[in-house]
């Protein structure tokens, strides 16, 4: 059988076993009416279904793992021996010929007799695994449906068991979800590690200059990988974006929070944070098309220089995409605030807004200090605004109104058209990438240690 | 206390509503300068919500509506003409569960003062903070640590705290809503002993469950009954002579 039918039959059997054991442990519990059974119906019925299923899944998952290298080591004794004393790099071509072979890939006509002889004793290898695989789980699945079918008494702590398994589960989920983290960091730690191998990292950190050529020159002619720039011009459209962002995503969330009739706070809430629903590459055309002209020509009237696409463009539309989550987190903080507060502010004489002003907005302070710092990682890690919108243009400049170039643009830039992954053209987007990572992480880490602080604050 | 005292507030035929329901049916009662007045029923009753009329609290709760007339020392609290926020002066509260800031101590009792423009220099605003301290009694427990948070204080601290607040703005009448049920015996008999000393300077409204403290520490006390007032007279009449049958029934522990 096939492994994905193995998996089904597994399926069924779990499905079986539950019944089984929830059947058998009726029985049981109407033999024994005067003792109280351990567990539910339903555990006893868990249990003998995790007993069929589970270590016949193991015995599958170790021969998937096992089984491919013991046939290939079974098939190369067969082989003739001039063939067989080949080194073991020609061996793996031989026996990666066989494999194609063996599974109809390969090309027939041009195999010589040993070759397809091999490949048929493969294939039989193949096919009594598979069949010896089959019989072995079904012994080892009915063998554990019985006995746990048999094990079933008044005693048996079978909801202990389930939930043990179930904890494992939980625990196998989060740890996939923590390994996976760990693999990109440490993918892009390899990369960059490499990288540096071409580029000294003080040259990278504190370079002025970002100029990294084509690939195609050489590498000899490597060119100038300067980070500062590229980290100039993220800083200054965050700066814009959150001098945008952050009055009105305030404003907003004062006016939700406490002004706002609680059925027009129930509307304009999620409205808002539709807001941040929006396709960042729609942002991006919305700056290009409509924002960076707008702002040209007001500059224009005011006899100022600003280009279409500038640091002021990619900002002021970067801010609004993430007014939403400065109003919104803010919003919930203040909110947060409790009522109390506010009574013994109004309790003493005070207006709302000195209220708001003097109480809960410094009691909700470090949570939206909290909410600021996850917007402006937001806004770092920003790209198709800025890819767009921007002008792409790594120069080292605080004016805002000419053309600049962020991290983001610059990793979008390297890793687009041909790559050579050898090149350090290439390889600065990992390490520009990784730049890009602790420093967001260090502004979520920040952001979380206030935001819990906040919380302790009114237990 | 004899009624031959002046009348501090009035209130004639106060009725609340939250939306359609009618919290209170009517309420009509004098409260005397300078005397120490509790209010006690069972819980629902009504006194709580009847307390929060007197400064216009319920003024933040929505779909609230109060009707009839309240005055405070003669003068109708809810006439356009008295803005909330200097009635709310003149009448403090203190309320069930203490509510610091999370500011220091010094900024919690100096909040009021600044906000009314009570100091002009630092060293009023000092002065008018020690002296609201002292008369709070916390004064020597908190002189050294003025600058730390006032939420670090233990619950009953905070209480005094809270009661010293609103004495640092001056008020006339101090509404206490169940101040002593989120504190311990000690604490409580910490603050029941100084209610009796400010009502030498102070009217004191107290709403409490607990009824051997309005016999311990008011002159008059009206007992409340879903949302109507039933009896109201002299604390030691009430509790020993009550004219109403209900009055007996709860006081003698018949419900409530």
């Amino acid at each position: 059988m096939s492994n994905l039918s193995l998996i089904v039959v597994l399926l069924v059997l779990l499905a079986l076993g539950y019944q089984l054991g929830m059947v058998r442990s009726r029985k049981v519990a109407t033999i024994n009416a005067d003792v109280r059974m351990h567990s539910r119906p339903h555990h006893y019925g868990m249990m003998v279904g995790l007993w069929a299923v589970l270590p016949a899944f193991f015995i599958l998952l170790l021969w998937l793992w096992l089984a491919p290298a013991v046939i290939n080591s079974m098939m190369l004794t067969q082989l003739p021996a001039d063939i067989a004393s080949q080194s073991a790099e020609q061996l793996r071509v031989v026996s990666q010929r066989i494999n194609n072979l063996a599974s109809n890939f390969g090309v027939v006509a041009d195999a010589s007799e040993w070759e397809l002889a091999a490949a048929e004793h493969l294939r039989q290898l193949k096919a009594n695994s598979a069949i010896v695989l089959t019989a072995l789980m079904a012994v080892i699945a009915a063998v554990g449906m019985l006995i746990s079918l048999l094990k079933i008494t008044p005693r048996l702590k079978a909801r202990h068991q389930v939930e043990r398994v179930v904890k494992a589960l939980l625990v196998l989920c989060s740890t996939v979800a923590i390994l996976t983290t760990i693999g990109i960091v440490l993918s892009m730690v390899g990369e960059t590690l490499k990288f540096f191998s071409f580029i000294p990292p003080s040259e990278f950190f504190f370079g002025t200059t970002w100029n990294p050529r084509f690939s195609t020159v050489g590498v000899g002619e490597q060119g100038d990988f300067g980070l500062i720039p590229l980290l100039s011009g993220t800083v200054l459209i965050a700066g814009i974006a959150m001098l945008v962002a952050i009055p009105l995503g305030l404003m907003v969330a004062v006016y939700l929070a406490e002004y706002a009739p609680l059925k027009l706070r129930n509307t304009a809430k999620p409205v808002i944070e539709v807001l941040a629903g929006i396709p960042t590459i729609v942002y991006g055309f919305f700056a290009l098309v409509t924002v960076g002209p707008f702002l040209r020509d007001l500059g224009a009237a005011l006899g100022l220089d600003i280009n279409a696409t500038s640091a002021l463009t990619a900002g002021v539309v970067m801010g609004i995409m993430i007014i939403p989550f400065i109003s919104s987190l803010s919003d919930d903080i203040i909110t947060q605030v409790p009522k109390s507060m506010r009574d013994g502010s109004l309790g003493l004489g005070a207006t709302k807004s000195e209220t708001i002003l003097k109480v809960v907005l410094p009691a909700a302070l470090p949570g939206i200090v909290g909410a600021i710092l996850l917007a402006v990682s937001r806004a770092i890690g920003e790209t198709m605004i800025v890819v767009l919108a921007a002008g792409n243009s790594p120069a080292l400049t605080a004016n805002p109104f000419e053309a600049v170039s962020t991290v983001t643009v610059t990793i979008v830039n390297q890793l687009t058209g041909d790559n050579d992954f050898s090149s350090p053209q290439s390889l600065v987007a990992f390490a520009l990438g990784l730049t890009l990572f602790v420093i967001t992480l260090l502004l979520n880490v920040m952001a979380l240690v206030i935001v819990r602080k906040y919380r302790e604050q009114y237990e | 206390m004899s009624n031959s005292a002046a009348v501090k507030i009035s209130a004639k035929d106060v009725k609340v509503f939250y939306g359609e329901n009618e919290a209170l049916h009517g309420i009509s009662m004098d409260v005397y300068e300078n005397e120490v007045i509790s209010f006690i029923g069972p819980s629902g009753c009504g006194k709580s919500t009847f307390l929060r009329c007197m400064n216009r609290m319920n003024d933040t709760i929505e779909h609230c509506r109060v009707t009839g007339s309240i005055t405070l020392d003669g003068r109708d609290i809810h006439d356009p003409s008295l803005d909330v926020v200097q009635l709310r002066a003149q009448v403090g509260m203190v309320f069930q569960k203490p509510n610091p800031f999370p500011k220091s101590i010094y900024e919690n009792i100096a909040y009021g003062p600044k906000l009314h423009g009570l100091a002009e220099r630092k060293a009023d605003l000092d002065d008018i903070v020690e002296s609201s301290l002292r008369r709070a009694g916390l004064w020597n427990e908190v002189k050294d640590r003025l600058d730390q948070p006032g939420t670090g204080l233990s619950g009953g601290q905070q209480q005094r705290l809270c009661i010293a607040r609103s004495i640092a703005v001056s008020p006339e009448v101090i509404l206490m809503d169940e101040p002593c049920s989120a504190l311990d015996p000690i604490a409580t008999s910490i603050i029941e002993e100084l209610i009796d000393e400010l009502k030498q300077n102070f009217t004191i409204v107290i709403v409490t469950h607990n009824m051997q403290q309005a016999a311990r520490v008011s002159d008059r006390t009206a007992f409340f009954h879903l949302g109507n007032l039933i009896e109201i007279g002299n604390t030691n009449d009430l509790f020993t002579n009550p004219q109403q049958k209900r009055t007996e029934d709860y006081i003698t522990g018949r419900y409530g």
